[in-house]
């Protein structure tokens, strides 16, 4: 506790994550760049805490870490001036945390320029995952359009016909819809942008109305979607048309938020906490126990990135900067994921499988997501068979 | 044109949300002279302050007392503390003070109130919606809104041009000076018209709560376009602050809704999604600019 005040006090912001000082050897340092202020704050915040739940004595896979957590504030041009911090004066080779596209599109060129490692415990927009792959960037989430391939596939599976689909007008926006209407086999018939700082989809919902599908789709992660949601009830709208979402735009911080306006939601995910794993359990029970709350989905892949971090560690002996010997280490994914079956893609993406949540109230009235059935078997994603690695 | 009714209800209930933020900062800018960037954060701290109160007594007209009992004060104290040294400096300085108190306050939010977006819930009687015509049900808390938005439009007006205080607020704007050289304590005056603002600013935090999710960082997003609005309207001027923030209500609503499907009619439907979610989007700005060109002093400048 002394460390890490004097070391907070020393460098404002900067929060020391490493165990007591008793390293013979430097610690590896990870540089942790995350979304942990305004709407989206509670995002960066899990993937913090997952994370840091994921290192076990201030070590990774038996190596010592230190890791160094920085705040986005959702601004790309913030994330690169700390990645540029972090790896010329701190000495940073190992970045990860970055819980949006459109900042993970500003700084991964320049990591991966200076010869630096990504391990993206979220974000996983299409523009790196094709022919712009790279030996030095891993994703440990999914990519972005896989995400709502899922949705899609829920869609067909519920028999809905005719949808009606919104997302926020930037890359993951664009990456979601696109995702959506590939798996999707029936009529799309509206399709909406909402702008990025938008919090009154009143304009929508009378065109959800006016437009009368089986099914609307939408993609608005985090607060903004706890908005739409409770919108989306006061238009009398729940109920009356169905709504197909993937994990982001429904986790278990939105579902506590929005409450009985939830139910009846079909959700499609790679995760839930109620997976019966072994490796999930002790994560979901470790991180209840150190942060008195329920874990999302977010902080899950950031414990699933800590995971993969350390088999790869382990295997390269903790030497970040030779990124061969690491990827060699990375590329089997050695490591139990919560999510269960997990393996790495030739474009160093996720394979894995998706299922379908429903919306279901406890005994003691609180909501919670429950899995329903396998949707998606060994799923990767299109843009693959585009990356030379 | 069911749609297009509905559309222009949820234009002007924008409309009179944009008013009540735009009023206070128009008659602070137009008096003071003061650029205040923090007057987002007072409405966050209305929407904070009614969503806690609501969760905690369940009472909708305590948690709006509450926000503007807790935007009032916090205005107050930031204009006698900090506000008060910056009247008479460069309106940079005043720039970079606000930015600070933005960033103070948000901090301060998440320490009281945690980084997690705040639910503000909804009495019963307030949770349904009206028949408007047959086929088109509107929720009868966007018509308490317009309605709260438009009478406060019509106390505002009547304070400031029949009352005695009205008038001396006219009259700081118009010549600070010279009010003081009458005798009038220009200091009390100021405070209270800040405090006025700060009310109105969390007025409209405590009446958006339930709409949306009250989060840190909610006063930035809709500060720039309280900005356009009081320029459209004419610095100073609240009649100008109605007129702009209705007519940037509704042409931002109308736009983001039917634009796209114009578009649709002379381009593919991608394109016309992706141009058309694009263009609604600068609109508001469009419209600014063309007010400038026809009336560089805004629709109804309070002076000069």
């Amino acid at each position: 506790m002394n460390l890490t005040r004097r070391a907070a006090l020393a460098l404002p912001a900067l929060a020391f994550a490493a165990g007591p000082a008793r390293a013979q050897s430097k610690p590896v340092k990870i540089g942790l760049i995350s979304t942990l202020s305004g709407p989206g704050g509670y995002l960066g915040a899990d993937i913090r805490d997952g994370f840091l739940l994921g290192v076990t004595d201030g070590t990774l896979g038996g190596i010592p870490v230190q890791v160094l957590v920085e705040d986005d504030g959702l601004k790309p041009a913030q994330a690169k001036q700390i990645a540029t911090r972090f790896m010329k004066s701190e000495g940073v080779n190992l970045l990860t945390g970055i819980v949006f596209s459109n900042v993970l599109g500003a700084v991964l060129p320049d990591i991966l320029d200076d010869g630096g490692i990504y391990v993206s415990p979220n974000a996983a927009p299409s523009n790196f995952a094709g022919k712009d792959c790279n030996r030095n960037y891993w994703v440990t989430s999914w990519q972005n359009d896989t995400l709502h391939e899922s949705a899609g596939e829920n869609a067909n599976r519920l028999g809905f016909k005719k949808l009606y689909v919104l997302a926020p007008n930037d890359q993951a926006g664009k990456d979601a819809i696109t995702g959506f209407k590939r798996q999707f086999k029936g009529e799309i018939i509206g399709e909406t942008y909402t702008s990025l700082d938008q919090t009154d989809f009143a304009p929508e919902m009378a065109k959800i109305r006016a437009a009368a599908p089986d099914a609307v789709f939408q993609f608005h992660p985090g607060g903004v979607g706890i908005t739409f949601l409770k919108q989306y009830q006061q238009a009398g709208l729940l109920g009356q048309i169905p709504m197909v979402v993937a994990a982001p735009s429904l986790d278990a911080t939105t579902l506590a938020a929005v409450g009985d306006a939830a139910l009846g939601i079909h959700v499609s995910s790679h995760w839930n906490s109620d997976f019966p794993n072994a490796a999930n359990q002790k994560f979901v029970a470790d991180f209840e126990a150190k942060y008195k709350r329920l874990p999302t989905y977010y902080a899950s892949q950031a414990y699933d990135t800590a995971l993969a971090i350390a088999a790869a560690l382990k295997g390269s002996k903790g030497n970040v900067t030779d990124t061969e010997a690491f990827r060699a280490a990375m590329l089997p994914a050695a490591f139990s994921a919560v999510r269960g079956k997990f393996r790495f893609g030739p474009n160093n993406h996720p394979i894995q499988d998706w299922w379908s949540l429903s919306v279901e109230k406890g005994p003691d009235g609180k909501l919670f997501l429950k899995t329903q059935e396998k949707i998606l078997s060994d799923r990767g994603d299109v843009y693959a068979a585009q990356c030379k690695l | 044109m069911s749609l297009v009714l509905e559309q222009s209800l949820n234009g002007l209930q924008f409309g009179v949300t944009l008013f009540l933020l735009a009023a206070g900062l128009t008659l602070v800018f137009g008096i003071m002279g003061l650029i205040n960037l923090a007057h987002g954060s007072l409405y966050m701290i209305g929407g904070f302050a009614a969503a806690w109160t609501m969760a905690r007594l369940g009472s909708f007209p305590l948690a709006v007392l509450a926000g503007l009992g807790a935007a009032g004060g916090s205005g107050v104290l930031i204009e006698i503390i900090v506000l008060r040294r910056l009247y008479s400096r460069p309106h940079l300085d005043q720039v970079l003070a606000t930015f600070g108190l933005i960033m103070f306050f948000n901090e301060a939010m998440a320490i009281v109130f945690g980084r997690n977006p705040l639910q503000s819930g909804l009495p019963d009687a307030l949770r349904g919606a009206v028949l408007l015509m047959p086929g088109v049900p509107y929720p009868v808390y966007r018509l308490l809104i317009i309605g709260v938005g438009l009478a406060v439009a019509v106390l505002l007006f009547l304070f400031i041009t029949r009352t005695r205080a009205g008038m001396l607020v006219r009259a700081g704007a118009a010549d600070p000076a010279m009010v003081q050289a009458l005798g009038v304590h220009l200091r009390v005056l100021t405070t209270a018209v800040f405090g006025l603002g700060a009310m109105l600013a969390g007025l409209a935090g405590a009446l958006v709560g339930p709409l949306s999710s009250v989060e840190i960082g909610m006063g930035e997003r809709i500060l720039i376009t309280t900005f356009v609005v009081i320029v459209i309207g004419g610095i100073g001027s609240i009649r100008g602050a109605l007129a702009g923030a209705v007519l940037v209500g509704l042409v931002d609503t109308l736009t983001r809704s039917f634009l796209p499907d114009a578009l649709r009619l002379l381009m593919a439907q991608t394109d016309a999604d992706a141009i058309g979610a694009g263009l609604s989007s600068m609109a508001i700005f469009i419209l600014m600019a063309l007010v400038l060109l026809a009336k560089p002093t805004g629709l109804f400048p309070a002076h000069g």
